[in-house]
């Protein structure tokens, strides 16, 4: 008996066996076809954006410059103690770097890396090659020293020595307003040199207030378009589709004729007789919110509404009949439902303004520029990779600290629908 | 009218019209009084008018004209968030985003029902549905059957002088659909409630209700216990919606009390229970219930028998129908026990067939 139970699971075993390798072959077709298909993306993906992203990064903390250029100097002086100046050995490959940098534009590199250290130092490093002894028997240190007396001072190569390593914190540091002191400590740069932290706080101020009026103007529009018949509600939407249409930097320019002195807004509020003189409307604040709030009103009511329309409005109407008064069904029946729309739309448009730069350089007044405007000053303007780079990264870094407290916020109200 | 319990009626409707757009009533003059912890039903068609009253009575729609009383209070310009009347949704409506607990303490809040008070209202009635152990789920987390018994605690948890349904098992597949039709007519009965229930499924009304009213076109076609409703329907309409029916059109040759008799087909009489209004002449629709209907040897010594051609044999387990031909309708219906039939039968085959006079009802023509 024992034996023939045994001998029917063998048989019954074995063609298990055998579907589950089928099964497995199957799942695996399946699985290369999906990949096949999001190939193309991937790759444009990564060609598009983790590439720049991580050279972007990459650049914030870059510092081969002088090491391409004087590989040996460099080496050199990383074993240099910091006290008086550096040994023979160090001179001497210096030296003989410099003049070989001449070739190649590699003089202008480090010229303008060093420059960072300090603005005098490109023409240091000119006059020191003009002055270089054609003979190679000399003592270096003398013979740079004898060129200009600022090679004896700590704090010139000190410099040089900061430029050595492959990566540097100083442009981090420098978009927020620090720097290392001599002795290689991070302190606040001096009280009038201080910008960077002042510009992350008002990007964030601008784009919070955008992203809160954007809601507040969004929330209300979205109910009206998701409670609306469909051929009433799909006009209305066009009507919110309506602005991707123009182009923004033409949106932009619209707002600068309508709301400055003598545009439309301020004869319109004179001749109703609100106001008696013009109020300055554009190139403040002002104006950066109501262009950057025209402009991102879409990327908020679009999501809102998609969630909406999801919710059946028996979910109110259940609340009323187990007597809340209406607003209060709204408040706590309706609304919550709609949280991820929220969630959704609020992100989109804070991170989104995070960015802008357009609109507040056309609306805005000099002190409403938000970081964009200096990485553009710092990539098209002074060529400063570095800062640019370090603005861009600390930008990235603070949109990815909100994001994953809010998205911890917003799950903590666990957002389950049914 | 025949469950009566007490001689005011709680809810009155009195000449309700409702029109949507001003040209066609959805309700045409609808009076209709229901007791103090009776169970009716408004069954009927889509578009018939049910779901529309029921809508009127929870103040999600006013009458356009006439009034509805529940009690004293006139209940037309009353917000349905001061009616005091549970109310059960199609698909539940149980918040998504609170857990099963905080959907029942929801009404005792609005209420503001003491805490303490709330608490031990709320676990009473999460023992009475049996779902303790689900209190701190969420609706996404229960299976269908356990969300219905949410939402009707839910409807319940504030002891409301009403409880409206709509269609509230609809959602669910039929062997739950039937455990739970029994599980609410329990509570109802336990519990003493006042039920409206809407429903087009007429096995569901017959199950569940007191008092079923048979909405179509806007009116109540009758409203009656289940077995009246069944047996004496009021018109071919009634006739037609429950249950099973055989029809057969024919003249009224002569009336006779409660009796008329009628002939129908080519030389064919039968005498037949009848509705109020017909007169000698006038046409009638015959309905015959199929499981009424004798065969061959057991329909010997009835009054009305005839010869019927089978058509089919249609196999359904407990019962087996056979469709035959009987004056020119060839989708007559007959329902015999499998151990009733006799095996030498074929198709093909003339059979005798028979009822008695009080099992066929002349109706009215249309």
């Amino acid at each position: 008996m024992t034996s023939i139970t045994a001998n029917h699971t063998a048989q019954d075993n074995q063609p298990i066996a055998g579907l589950k390798a089928q099964l497995r072959r199957a799942e695996r077709m399946k699985k290369i076809k999906a990949m096949l298909l999001v190939a193309p993306l991937a790759l444009f993906l990564m060609i598009a954006f983790v590439m720049p992203i991580s050279s972007m990064l990459w650049r914030s903390i870059d510092n081969t410059e002088v090491g391409s250029v004087m590989p040996k100097t460099a080496d050199a002086i990383l074993h240099w103690d910091g006290q008086g100046i550096p040994d023979e050995a160090v001179f001497e490959a210096f030296a003989n770097e410099l003049r070989e940098s001449r070739a190649g534009g590699g003089l202008g590199r480090i010229g303008r890396r060093l420059n960072y250290e300090d603005p005098t130092f490109r023409s240091l490093l000119t006059q020191t090659l003009r002055g270089l002894p054609a003979t190679t028997e000399v003592t270096w240190t003398e013979e740079l020293i004898g060129i200009n007396a600022r090679w004896n001072e700590t704090s010139t190569w000190l410099a040089v020595q900061r430029t050595a390593p492959t990566v540097t914190d100083r442009y981090l540091l420098a978009a927020l307003d620090l720097e290392r002191a001599e002795q290689g400590q991070i302190a606040k740069v001096a009280p009038n040199q201080r910008l960077y932290v002042e510009v992350f706080k008002r990007t964030l101020v601008i784009a919070g207030g955008v992203t809160l009026i954007c809601l507040f103007l969004g929330f209300p529009l979205a109910y009206l378009l998701a409670t609306l018949p469909t051929s009433k509600s799909n006009l209305l939407l066009i009507c919110v589709l309506l602005p991707f249409w123009t182009s923004l930097l033409v949106r932009t320019a619209a707002w600068i004729v309508l709301l400055q002195s003598g545009g439309l807004v301020n004869s319109g509020l004179m001749w109703t007789g609100i106001i008696d003189a013009p109020i300055q409307l554009v190139f403040n604040r002002i104006g950066v919110f109501f262009a950057m709030v025209h402009v991102l009103l879409p990327f908020m009511i679009l999501p809102l509404y998609s969630v909406m329309k999801s919710v059946p409005s028996t979910y109110q109407r259940a609340a009323v009949s187990l007597g809340a008064h209406p607003f209060a069904a709204f408040w706590q029946v309706y609304v919550p439902q709609t949280l991820s729309g929220i969630a959704a739309g609020t992100i989109l448009v804070f991170i989104m303004a995070l960015g802008y730069y357009i609109t507040p350089a056309l609306v805005g007044g000099p002190s409403d520029q938000m970081v964009s405007y200096y990485v553009a000053y710092y990539t098209n303007t002074t060529n400063n990779w570095g800062m640019a780079a370090a603005l861009g990264a600390l930008l990235l870094i603070v949109t990815l600290l909100l994001y994953m407290v809010y998205h911890k916020l917003v799950n903590q109200k666990q957002l389950v629908r049914s | 009218m025949q469950t009566g319990t007490t001689n005011e009626p709680l809810v009155r409707f009195t000449g309700v019209q409702k029109t949507y757009d001003g040209e066609t009533l959805v309700v045409k003059d609808l009076n209709l009084n229901i007791q103090k912890g009776e169970f009716v039903t408004l069954l009927g068609p889509s578009g018939s008018g049910k779901t529309t009253c029921l809508m009127m009575l929870a103040g999600f729609e006013v009458p356009t004209s006439g009034d509805i009383f529940l009690g004293e209070q006139r209940l037309n310009t009353l917000p349905p968030h001061k009616r005091n009347i549970g109310m059960v949704f199609q698909n539940y409506a149980l918040f998504p985003h609170m857990t099963v607990e905080e959907n029942l303490f929801y009404p005792l809040k609005t209420r503001k029902v003491p805490k303490a008070e709330a608490r031990a209202k709320v676990d009473k009635i999460l023992q009475t549905i049996q779902l303790e152990s689900f209190a701190n789920r969420r609706p996404s987390q229960l299976s269908g059957g356990q969300q219905q018994r949410v939402a009707l605690a839910r409807a319940l948890v504030f002891e409301p002088q009403l409880v409206l349904m709509d269609e509230p098992l609809g959602a669910l597949d039929k062997q739950l659909r039937e455990h739970m039709q029994l599980e609410i007519k329990h509570l109802h009965e336990n519990l003493g409630l006042t039920v409206v229930f809407v429903t087009h499924d007429q096995s569901e009304a017959l199950t569940m209700s007191d008092r079923v009213a048979v909405f179509n076109d806007g009116k109540i076609q009758q409203i009656d216990t289940p077995q009246a409703l069944y047996e004496y329907p009021a018109n071919s309409f009634v006739a037609q919606f429950i249950g099973e029916n055989n029809t057969l059109m024919g003249k009224v040759n002569s009336l006779d009390g409660d009796f008329c008799s009628v002939s129908f087909g080519e030389g064919l009489g039968t005498r037949a229970s009848r509705i109020q209004d017909l007169s000698a002449g006038s046409p009638t629709r015959l309905s015959i219930r199929p499981e009424r209907i004798r065969l061959n040897g057991s329909s010997e010594g009835l009054p009305n028998r005839f010869k019927a051609k089978l058509h089919e044999f249609i196999y359904l387990g407990d019962h087996l129908r056979l469709r035959c031909e009987l004056a020119g309708n060839d989708q007559f219906y007959v329902k015999v026990p499998v151990s009733e039939l006799c095996p030498s039968l074929s198709i093909g085959d003339h059979i005798d067939i028979g009822w008695r006079d009080e099992d066929v009802r002349a109706l009215d023509a249309s």
